[in-house]
């Protein structure tokens, strides 16, 4: 496979972009790592989790439901609801996979997680940007994920208490970061006041991930639904 | 041999939560590129990243505690003012660990 110079440099950049957010991955990472350790997970076993399952929190709770005898289905299940989202991200990134192959779709589509999807989209949004630039930021958010649990399965978790450095907050602070390049202007006010609502009712009633799904239905059906009215001088 | 069992187990479970998983990311995509790309539907779809960046911030900014909403709001207007998402990023986190530090 033959790479031209744009397509390196979008990996390149992407890679780059979600370094940070990489380093706050991997410490989580071997906090997942030092369970799945106690849980009697091999390294290997965990290794391949993360290289085909590669989903934070459905990671989590798969680890945190991994007791003797193995609930199969109930941890499968679990999976679905809580990786639900992927549809809608998956959904919203047609744009950007426009005119690519549908080999080069099932590719690249493996290494999509919440961080370099925000990073790409936020970008996306404001210049050109290629399917390169994502995967280039899936490389390193998975590098970063194996890295980090591989060491705290063999050497304990780097750090025991993300929180205490503030670390649970880096998701939010990336999120927070990235989410007014997504403003396109006064059509946004209402989808983005249900979506937020919606998401934070959901997350109190509902377990698991449903919030994500609920909030971000609800303020895009709001924003197919209802159109604020155009100025309409040209009527004049 | 039950050592033999709980393996196929183990592989049985994490086969089964990959493609979950795999089956969900390529699916969104496939679907979406298969609906109408113009009217209500597009709207929808042009909405949907900023919708669910959203929905993955708020309950979570809520969780942190009044330390975590200051931060949140600090995190914002540097982002709006700089356009700088690694120097926004910073001032959140250091808020939040100055504030946890203190004992806020």
């Amino acid at each position: 496979m033959v790479f031209s110079s744009s397509q390196r440099q979008d990996l390149r950049e992407g890679f780059i972009a979600n370094l940070v957010v990489a380093a706050s991955v991997a410490a989580y990472g071997s906090v997942l790592g030092l369970m799945a350790a106690q849980k009697g997970l091999t390294w290997y076993q965990l290794l391949i989790m993360n290289l085909s399952v590669f989903a934070g929190s459905a990671q989590f709770v798969m680890v945190d439901m991994w007791l003797p005898p193995l609930p199969v289905v109930e941890i499968i299940l679990a999976v679905l609801v809580i990786n639900m989202r992927y549809l809608l991200i998956g959904a919203s990134l047609n744009p950007l996979f426009r005119g690519t192959s549908l080999g080069h779709k099932f590719l690249f589509m493996h290494l999509v997680a919440d961080e370099n999807w925000a990073m790409t989209m936020a970008r996306f949004f404001k210049q050109p940007t290629s399917t390169w630039f994502l995967l280039g930021g899936g490389l390193c958010v998975q590098s970063a994920w194996c890295l980090g649990t591989l060491i705290g399965h063999r050497l304990g978790a780097v750090i025991t208490n993300p929180e205490r450095y503030g670390l649970d907050f880096s998701f939010v602070a990336v999120f927070t970061a990235l989410v007014f390049s997504f403003w396109k202007g006064r059509q946004d006010v209402l989808p983005w006041i249900i979506a937020a609502f919606v998401a934070a009712i959901a997350e109190m009633i509902m377990p698991g991930k449903w919030y994500i799904i609920c909030g971000g239905v609800a303020g895009a059906l709001t924003a197919a639904l209802y159109q604020p009215e155009e100025v309409t001088s040209a009527l004049g | 041999m039950p050592s033999a069992n709980v393996d196929i187990l183990v592989w049985l479970t994490i086969i089964g939560a990959a493609l979950v998983t795999y089956s969900l990311r390529v699916g969104g995509l496939l679907l979406a590129g298969r609906l109408p790309k113009t009217g209500r539907f597009k709207r929808f779809m042009d909405a949907l990243p900023g919708t669910i960046l959203l929905s993955l911030i708020v309950p979570a900014a809520i969780g942190a505690g009044p330390i975590g909403w200051v931060a949140t709001f600090f995190t914002g207007l540097c982002s709006l003012k700089t356009g700088n998402v690694f120097l926004s990023m910073v001032v959140g986190i250091l808020i939040v660990a100055a504030g946890r530090w203190i004992g806020v």
